[in-house]
């Protein structure tokens, strides 16, 4: 299993996690140093980097992926219900009932491509998305969405020790998941979705995966059956959404059917594409990008703006925080679209591109100074 | 000609598009280890015939048999495992990949089969297939652009590309379709050259083609298609001489 990463993947993995194992420190002075954001950030890299395993490796543009989210988080809150707080339990579960809802929904949209599998993939997320809200009540609680209460029976847990007063935390076999403690484990489970996300990239299974977005016919005629690899891959991804699901849960443990609504099924595509569709990290960095801004500007009301613009003069100001109010608190999601567009027009293959554009420029400066040198001592040597 | 070394038996296949009669009645034996050409003018079916030997049109009535096998009800995957490969018109590759990945990817067809879901190991540790995939590269004359992107070759590469698809699979059947169509002069020649060394090595190989120079050069046998019915069949001395192939087809071409 660990055999045949060359060089440069070990380092892209060992700087990776780095990176996330070190976010509480680096992060800080951009306010984005405490446990709540920093899961997001973890949870959301992991929906998109297995967005990104169906739609960048692919190309079938899934818009129903947040009711995978939906399913898993259901199910770690009812593994939490039934048997223990311990997470681990509780994120099989959610994997594992993401991956048997993905396979029907996979099966039956993948009949399809293009335009109208992104629509019977929409349709059935949000077919989801009502049921939770209506017939399914027994199992989702509905409106209210579900939530520990104390009578739960907690087979597991209750066999072992007498029930305490008030709701149980989650734990991971007795650590308490709230804090940072909380943020390790889901980086922990980033670094090892990461991991598996490169071996599928490396793999001849990603080979064929980025072979039948290129072109499915020749891959027929080639000799390849497609359909099981697109199911395949359609229901990893799938788990990699009913993971971060539970792992939403684990870090707070309730669930709602808004999570399954299209809207977030919506934030993973802005977030891969944002990223870098078809690359490693970038659905990751797109992830991040879009939830750090969404907590940064929606947190600005109108007093932090009054703030901000009060060198300038009264009128003045009055225009300048309507103007940026706009923008800013519920408004943020404007700015969000702002951002995306500029992407995608300038920068179409994402953030990753930027950076390779960026480092293309750096080289070639390095180069040619370089040639500079070299000519400047040839020079004299004349 | 015995049945037993038919690679291909088209037998009574026909094939109607609306109103359109593409095929009819369509009697083809393929003997194994020969170059069997199929000629004929625009629109007399030649293309339809290789759709139906590859599973993409189902014939109206007739059967397709290839190998023992009758491919009715095949999916288009099932009859390339079974041994049939086939280069397209206009060159079906994997442009965003490199040259490399595409002979390679039809390699793993033919070693792991229709499904394999293999995540665990990593395509540079797959040494034997990449050697085999250089070979093939070298063969057709593209191992020095073997790093560069598919879709950046031009339309003759691209040709010459597919062809090394092919036959990295090592099919017991080739199906070309106007191999050297659009090609320059320097490349059409390669294209032959290519053909003839790959006749040595026994495959079987059924070409539709404009160029007579091609195929004359290459045919064992030439089927002559009209009007979705084949006319004349034999070896090119005896089509070249039919007098209902020259009024149908060599006539005009000829001159």
């Amino acid at each position: 299993m660990f055999a045949n990463l060359s060089r440069n993947d070990w380092l892209l993995f060992l700087g990776f996690s780095l990176v996330v194992l070190i976010s509480p420190w680096t992060l800080t002075p951009f306010g984005a140093g405490y446990p709540a954001l920093l899961q997001k950030f973890c949870i959301f890299g992991i929906f998109a980097l297995g967005f990104n395993i169906l739609f960048g490796l692919t190309g079938y543009l899934s818009f129903g992926h947040a009711a995978f989210l939906g399913v898993g988080s259901y199910a770690a809150v009812w593994s939490f219900k039934l048997f223990t707080m311990n997470v681990v339990p509780s994120v099989i579960f959610g994997i594992a009932a993401a991956g048997l809802f993905a396979v029907v929904i996979g099966f039956i949209s993948l009949r399809r491509s293009g335009i109208y599998f992104s629509i019977l993939t929409l349709a059935f997320a949000q077919m989801s998305y009502n049921l939770a809200y209506s017939v399914l009540t027994p199992i989702t609680n509905g409106e209210t969405g579900l939530q520990l209460t104390l009578n739960d029976p907690r087979i597991i847990d209750n066999a072992f020790a007498a029930p305490g007063a008030g709701l149980p935390q989650t734990n991971l076999f007795g650590i308490d998941m709230s804090g940072y403690p909380g943020f390790y484990f889901c980086a922990g489970a980033l670094i090892i979705c990461f991991f598996l996300t490169m071996r599928i990239f490396r793999s001849p299974f990603g080979m064929m995966l980025r072979a039948i977005k290129s072109n499915q016919n020749r891959m027929r005629y080639t000799g390849f059956n497609t359909k099981p690899y697109l199911l395949t891959a359609f229901v990893i991804s799938g788990m990699y959404a009913g993971l971060a699901g539970s792992l939403m849960a684990a870090t707070d443990p309730l669930a709602g059917a808004e999570r399954m609504q299209w809207t977030a099924s919506g934030e993973v595509v802005l977030m891969t594409i944002l990223g870098g569709v078809g690359t490693l990290v970038g659905p990751v960095l797109g992830a991040g990008v879009i939830k750090y801004f969404e907590n940064i500007f929606s947190s600005f009301n109108e007093g932090t703006l009054h703030a901000t613009f009060a060198f300038l003069p009264d009128g003045l100001e009055t225009v300048a925080v309507k103007l940026a109010g706009l923008f800013v608190g519920d408004g943020w999601h404007l700015t969000l679209g702002v951002i995306f567009m500029l992407i995608v027009i300038f920068l179409p293959g994402g953030i990753m591109e930027g950076i390779a554009r960026l480092a293309k420029l750096a080289g070639v400066k390095r180069k040619s100074s370089r040639a500079e040198l070299s000519a400047g001592s040839a020079q004299p040597a004349e | 000609m015995s049945t037993q070394n038919m690679v291909l038996n088209v037998a009574d296949v026909s094939k109607s598009f609306g109103g359109l009669k593409a095929l009819s009645d369509v009697d083809l034996q393929i003997e194994e280890g020969t170059v069997h050409a199929i000629i004929g003018p625009n629109g007399a079916g030649k293309s339809t015939l290789l759709n139906v030997c590859i599973g993409r049109i189902t014939p109206d009535t007739g059967h397709v048999i290839f190998d023992g096998e009758v491919l009715d009800s095949h999916q288009p995957h099932e009859i390339n495992q079974l041994g049939v490969s086939r280069v397209f018109q206009t060159p079906e590759i994997f442009a965003d990949l490199s040259l490399l990945d595409n002979v390679m990817i039809p390699a793993f067809a033919r070693r792991d089969g229709a499904f394999r879901f293999n995540a665990i190991q990593a395509v540079s540790g797959q040494a034997d297939i990449r050697e085999e995939a250089e070979a093939v590269l070298r063969d057709v004359g593209l191992h020095e652009q073997r790093h560069a992107l598919a879709g950046s070759l031009s339309r003759g590469d691209k040709r010459r590309l597919e062809m090394g698809m092919c036959l990295i699979q090592r099919p017991k059947l080739l199906l070309l379709d106007e191999p050297t169509a659009g090609m320059s002069r320097h490349d059409t020649n390669m294209t032959i050259d290519l053909l003839k060394r790959l006749k040595q090595r026994g495959m079987t190989k059924v070409i539709i083609e404009h160029d007579m120079h091609v195929v004359f050069s290459l045919a064992d046998r030439i089927s002559v298609l009209a009007q979705g019915r084949i006319i004349a069949e034999g070896s090119p001395e005896e089509v070249r001489a039919d007098p209902k192939v020259k009024e149908a087809y060599l006539g005009e071409s000829e001159q």
